[in-house]
């Protein structure tokens, strides 16, 4: 094989999780009761707009979770084993390697030719102090002077390919919106057409100049923000799977027995919470960094520490703050156990575990899904934080927390060093503004008392 | 009121003695002082003997628990656990890594962090509130929906953004303040500006909107439509009516953090140079100064339960309904 699959533990799971909502998709699609409220996400138009933007931040995501290891050129006989390449390279790795493997010196701004600081250099035989060209952005270009012409030049091809894939996504939106009349096809359509419209463009510039510029070790920022996704996806959900079952569990273990366990549970999510965020976060952290470094043998590569790095960083993250969710399903189950209907199940002797699974639990299950969603964005905003404490992502790692503590120290040139910076809030921004907004309109469609409570104007 | 109040103080010891077990276990248990000293000693070439030094010096050499070799009492007090974590509950905190009172460095940190703590909580306060009653006066019309959105947009802006953000502008750009340090006196105002600023403004997302809840969901009750039906104008009905009555939820957010002021805010706090706890903290967290944190984390647990202790005090205050036995 030319290469060989590498899966890392993010990857598995987040392909499972992509598999479970996949099943609970499905699980909906035939129980008219569970899929109303998602009917009414959808029938909202910001819900949609944002659904798809989230859709294509994922899927830059998974493609970026399909590792695997390229196999190295045989030095040997044919007949040898085949030895792959110590380094962990993903699909998007593979898509974008013009990015990847295009490096600079230094930095150099957006769509520059030249780097971003002088060097001396020899040109006619004299040694002069001046920009250097840099070695692949704009190297095409015989006179640089034609920079403006090239970029529009692409600009433009970028939008007519956009214009012609527009016409291929006007015919299924129209064929969607005869069939199913009430979902906003169309600001699907159009938000689709807008990334495209700014993709293509991107897509033709970038591979002959760097979009973003690059940093201090001469990187692509538009390839590090791109992989960047995949961290923030990864803390924003992993995160959640870790943080449901203990929640769920003692959330309403607590609300349903009442007495002392619930003493017990209310006694351990005090303590908890009493203890400040960062520095139980910090503390955990640092332990576990030192956990990983006495046990450097369990890796073989730099790519599976990092990713088992990540993977304690959801962890402890998902075990710090579970007590909101614990707190709110604690008092939601405390209303429903005096219900007639559950009392009715006590008194025809149905046991706890069965009355947990068939009546609480499902009637719980929108306070769950509205939470797993609010919390998403928090999380993504949180590792940006965590990385400027240093308790966040291995540095090695491109994260938006790690680009934006490098580009943080550069501040100080003259001139400003801003790409790097404006690339990573950028991206950030629209991943958490999409995924907020998505938010809010999930909470109106399964919140309860949003429907029924009518504010009068 | 006074048996509720020393009711609730003992109440407070078995969480304090939790969080003191989940810190011990973390910083001595999961992470044994050797690693401590191999971590303070730089990994290359660490040789037994100077771990065991370093340990000495710390007070680090002792049994975790339990002292099979000292004699009587020592048993149980000649330990780390004893030494370390015991010895917190009196609010002795012991030296830091390097040789500093820690109890010290945090009575001169406080002050620092409180002069820029209070004024963003009462100003955000402010803001938010009049920013969510300005939405809920206009409610279901452009404004109200426009508010939202920028709310949910400015939620969904990175802290970081507006700290280096701020910076940039009103520092470098502008010239308009120190972009960072800090003075004593009344010379600290304007090191303070901005970070003020800069908190009241990335508060106001989030704050906004939660409020902007509280107020529609109060507006929904039956006290309201009564105050409308006797005929009293909107802005009545909402700053007489409806502000006294979202008091009980808003208090609930906010006293529990007041005491908390005092831990100052991380970012700002190390991003402007305010030698203040939050930056103490963030300091030792990247120096690895494991008695500083675990101080600062006892702390912090303090001050959260004197603050959920004050969130009900506060209760009586504003609900005459309501009487703590």
């Amino acid at each position: 094989m030319p290469f060989l699959p590498f899966p890392l533990y993010t990857d598995v799971l987040l392909w499972l999780l992509i598999a479970a909502v996949a099943v609970y998709a499905w699980y909906c699609r035939r129980r008219p009761h569970l899929s109303a409220p998602w009917k009414r996400v959808f029938q909202s138009r910001a819900a949609v707009v944002c659904a798809v933007v989230v859709a294509c931040y994922v899927a830059i995501g998974f493609a970026d979770s399909l590792h695997y290891r390229p196999r190295l050129p045989a030095a040997g006989s044919a007949g040898a084993a085949p030895v792959y390449s110590i380094e962990a390279l993903s699909v998007l790795d593979l898509a974008l390697s013009h990015l990847r493997e295009r490096r600079e010196r230094t930095y150099s701004a957006p769509l520059a030719t030249r780097l971003y600081s002088k060097e001396q250099m020899q040109v006619d035989g004299k040694t002069v102090r001046d920009f250097p060209r840099l070695r692949y952005g704009g190297a095409h270009l015989e006179d640089e002077a034609d920079l403006a012409g090239d970029v529009a030049a692409r600009i433009g091809l970028g939008l007519l390919c956009a214009a012609v894939l527009a016409v291929g996504i006007g015919l299924p939106v129209r064929r969607l919106r005869r069939r199913n009349p009430e979902v906003p096809w169309q600001a699907a359509g159009a938000t689709l057409l807008v990334i495209l419209a700014i993709a293509l463009p991107v897509a033709f510039l970038a591979r002959h100049y760097h979009v973003l510029g690059t940093d201090k070790v001469g990187q692509d920022v538009l390839y590090q923000a791109l992989k960047s996704i995949r961290i923030s996806l990864v803390i924003g959900t992993l995160t959640t799977l870790v943080l449901l079952p203990v929640g769920i569990a003692l959330g309403i273990m607590a609300g349903y027995f009442k007495g002392w366990v619930d003493d017990a549970i209310q006694y351990l999510y005090t303590t908890l919470n009493s203890i400040p965020g960062v520095l139980l976060i910090a503390a955990a952290v640092l332990m576990m960094q030192v956990v990983i470094d006495r046990n450097a043998d369990w890796f073989a590569t730099t790519a599976q520490r990092a990713d088992f790095r990540l993977l304690i960083l959801c962890a402890i993250l998902g075990l710090t703050s579970w007590t909101g969710l614990a707190r709110l399903l604690r008092g939601e189950a405390l209303k429903l156990s005096q219900l007639e209907y559950i009392q009715a199940a006590h008194a025809f002797g149905v046991r706890d575990a069965r009355i947990i699974g068939r009546h609480i639990l499902p009637n719980v299950a929108h306070i769950v899904i509205i939470a797993t969603v609010m919390d998403f964005s928090g999380f993504v905003l949180a590792e940006a934080v965590l990385s400027y404490v240093g308790v966040g992502v291995d540095p090695a790692t491109t994260s938006f927390g790690t680009m934006i503590n490098a580009a943080r120290l550069e501040m100080g040139r003259e001139p400003i060093v801003w790409w790097s910076l404006a690339a990573a809030f950028a991206f950030m921004f629209v991943l958490v503004l999409a995924a907020n907004l998505f938010a809010d309109a999930v909470r109106d469609g399964f919140d309860p008392r949003v429907r029924m409570s009518f504010v009068p104007a | 009121m006074l048996a509720y109040i020393v009711r609730r103080m003992l109440y407070a010891i078995p969480i304090l003695i939790g969080v003191n077990l989940i810190t011990f276990a973390l910083f001595f248990v999961v992470n044994t002082p050797d690693d401590m000293a191999r971590m303070q000693l730089g990994t290359r070439r660490v040789t037994p003997e100077a771990i065991e030094k370093w340990k000495a010096e710390q007070g680090y050499d002792k049994p975790l628990l339990w002292n099979a070799r000292a004699a009587g009492l020592a048993k149980a007090t000649d330990t780390i656990f004893y030494e370390r974590s015991l010895r917190l509950f009196a609010f002795d905190f012991g030296l830091s890594d390097d040789k500093r009172d820690i109890a010290n460095e945090i009575r001169t940190r406080m002050w620092p962090s409180l002069a820029l703590a209070l004024p963003v909580m009462l100003i955000g306060l402010a803001v938010n509130i009049t920013f969510a009653m300005f939405m809920a006066f206009f409610r279901a019309t452009y404004l109200d929906f426009w508010g939202v959105v920028l709310c949910v947009a400015m939620m969904s802006i990175s802290t970081l953004f507006y700290i280096i953000g701020g910076q940039y502008v009103a520092s470098k750009l502008w010239h308009l303040v120190p972009i960072s340090g800090y003075d004593g006196g009344f010379d600290a105002a304007k090191f303070l500006l901005l970070p003020v600023l800069i908190g009241v403004i990335g508060g106001i997302g989030s704050g906004g909107r939660w409020y902007r809840t509280l107020f529609l969901e109060e507006m929904g009750r039956d006290y309201v439509r009564t105050a409308r039906a006797k005929g009293l104008a909107e802005s009545v009905v909402l700053f007489r009516h409806v502000l006294k009555n979202a008091m009980i939820p808003i208090l609930t957010g906010v006293v529990v953090v007041i005491p908390l002021l005092f831990m100052g805010s991380l970012l700002t706090e190390s991003f402007f140079g305010i030698p203040g706890l939050g930056s103490y903290t963030i300091d030792a967290i990247q120096a690895q100064d494991f008695a500083v944190v675990r101080s600062m984390v006892f702390i912090g647990s303090v001050l959260y339960i004197l603050g959920l202790l004050l969130t009900d005090l506060s209760y009586t205050l504003v609900d005459p309904r309501i009487k703590l036995q």
